[in-house]
């Protein structure tokens, strides 16, 4: 009964846990896309440079939500 | 559900047990490829070069521009170390799709040593640069008050560093096994299916005769096309159950073969079906249409007779997972390889200023 319940908690947080976490990232990810776009529409010359910046951008914004997963793995596979 | 992390081979009985686990076969297999290629590649270089030579050459070129870009121009020594963090990151991510290794960078132990040498090398050029006083004193910037949020920060960077490459290839790694159990689920679903209802297979296969009556009369080459296609596949799916019920009356069961030998005749008679429709649809002899069918037919009995094995193969796990896992493997890992090479670069060169500065 106690393991049930500490499986089906961990099964909860590790949605839970994926699914909250993954709104920051996605947020902050469209905003530096768009943003590099424009910026792309505007001054054609300079994509290369705005892509690379804008992929390491995305990485960094990214990271939140790598924790995230890393947390919701460790819930599901190591802590059942 | 099989999804578990690195598997140990073996122990070494030195240091109290050094485990030989898949990522560091994988690590080591990456390392002598890098080696072998770097070795074959740069001997006998000539002044008009050959094709190869020119390939290299333009690879170098490209890293040395991006570490000089990135790093500025004091700072290309460091290019060679990039260019095999790169490399490292690249090879130990794709050789996770020979099937046989699995990748080295989905595993923690493979990441944070790279992210704790690069903080490493941070310190050591900071402390040579500004003395060792220098560099606690950098721990006070701007104000006192920021210490401890400047010392986290020095303890967050090569965390982050690790956990994003390991988090992003064993992510994807995740949701490919995901997506090949429930696939595997899905197809052994499917076929029951249709296997057990005769009205099904018979509807489905008047509207594969109808819609091989109606195709004669079609002249739009497109539409011909696709109804030519709609057919086929129909008349495939009634066939299959037709052939399913014919071999659970026949009870076919061949114990002696094992999972690897049905999923290469899966593989085969996949093959043949593909050959088989490609003649049906394409063929342009009158003869293709007949050979067509007889291969088309034969391949689908050959599947059946395989999916009625002591150990079914999931069918329709033979092509699907390959696409995903090709944008998690190929995209992903490039782009977190890429991404981890310029992050390096960013605070390397945070701790080397050039001499203007």
């Amino acid at each position: 009964m106690e393991e049930a319940i500490v499986r089906a908690a961990c099964a909860l947080g590790a949605g839970l846990c994926m699914g909250i976490g993954a709104i920051g990232p996605a947020i902050g990810e469209g905003n530096a896309v768009g943003k590099a776009l424009e910026g792309m529409a505007r001054q054609p010359e300079s994509t290369s440079n705005l892509r690379t910046n804008m992929l390491v951008g995305c990485a960094v914004a990214e990271t939140t939500g790598i924790y995230s997963l890393v947390i919701a793995l460790l819930l599901m596979f190591a802590f059942k | 559900m099989n999804i578990t992390g690195p598997k140990i081979y073996f122990t070494i009985p030195i240091f109290g047990g050094l485990n030989v686990t898949q990522s560091l076969v994988t690590s080591f297999v990456a390392t002598v490829l890098i080696c072998l290629a770097a070795i074959l590649l740069g001997r006998g270089l000539k002044k008009r070069p050959g094709k190869a030579q020119v390939l290299t050459e333009k690879a170098v070129g490209v890293i040395t521009n991006l570490v000089s870009e990135a790093m500025g121009p004091h700072n290309v020594r460091w290019a060679p170390f990039i260019a095999t963090i790169f490399l490292s990151s690249l090879c130990g991510t794709l050789l996770g799709m020979t099937g046989v290794l699995r990748s080295s960078t989905a595993d923690l132990s493979t990441t944070m040593p790279w992210a704790l040498v690069i903080s490493a090398i941070c310190w050591y050029e900071s402390i040579k640069t500004n003395g060792f006083l220098g560099w606690l004193k950098g721990f006070t910037e701007p104000i006192a008050i920021m210490t401890p949020m400047n010392i986290v920060s020095e303890i967050a960077q090569p965390v982050s560093l690790a956990f994003r490459h390991f988090g992003n290839i064993a992510g994807g790694g995740v949701i490919t096994a995901m997506l090949y159990w429930a696939l595997s689920g899905a197809s052994v679903g499917i076929l029951r299916a249709i296997a057990s209802s005769v009205v099904v297979v018979s509807a489905v296969l008047a509207l594969a005769g109808a819609a091989m009556l109606f195709l004669l009369k079609i002249k739009n080459g497109k539409v011909r096309l696709a109804v030519r296609f709609v057919g086929a596949v129909s008349l495939g799916l009634g066939a299959l159950g037709l052939l399913d019920k014919l071999c659970g009356a026949l009870d076919f069961a061949y114990p002696e073969l094992s999972t690897g030998a049905y999923g290469a005749l899966a593989g085969l008679s996949f093959v043949v079906i593909l050959a088989g429709l490609v003649l049906m649809l394409w063929g342009k002899k009158p003869w293709f249409l007949p050979v067509g069918a007889v291969a088309f037919g034969l391949g689908l009995l050959c599947l059946i007779l395989i999916s009625h094995g002591p150990e079914q193969v999931p069918l329709l796990t033979l092509g699907i997972p390959g696409v995903l896992s090709l944008y998690f493997d190929v995209f992903s890992g490039v782009i977190q390889a890429f991404v981890f090479s310029l992050l390096s670069m960013i605070y390397i060169a945070g701790a080397c200023p050039g001499p203007e500065a």
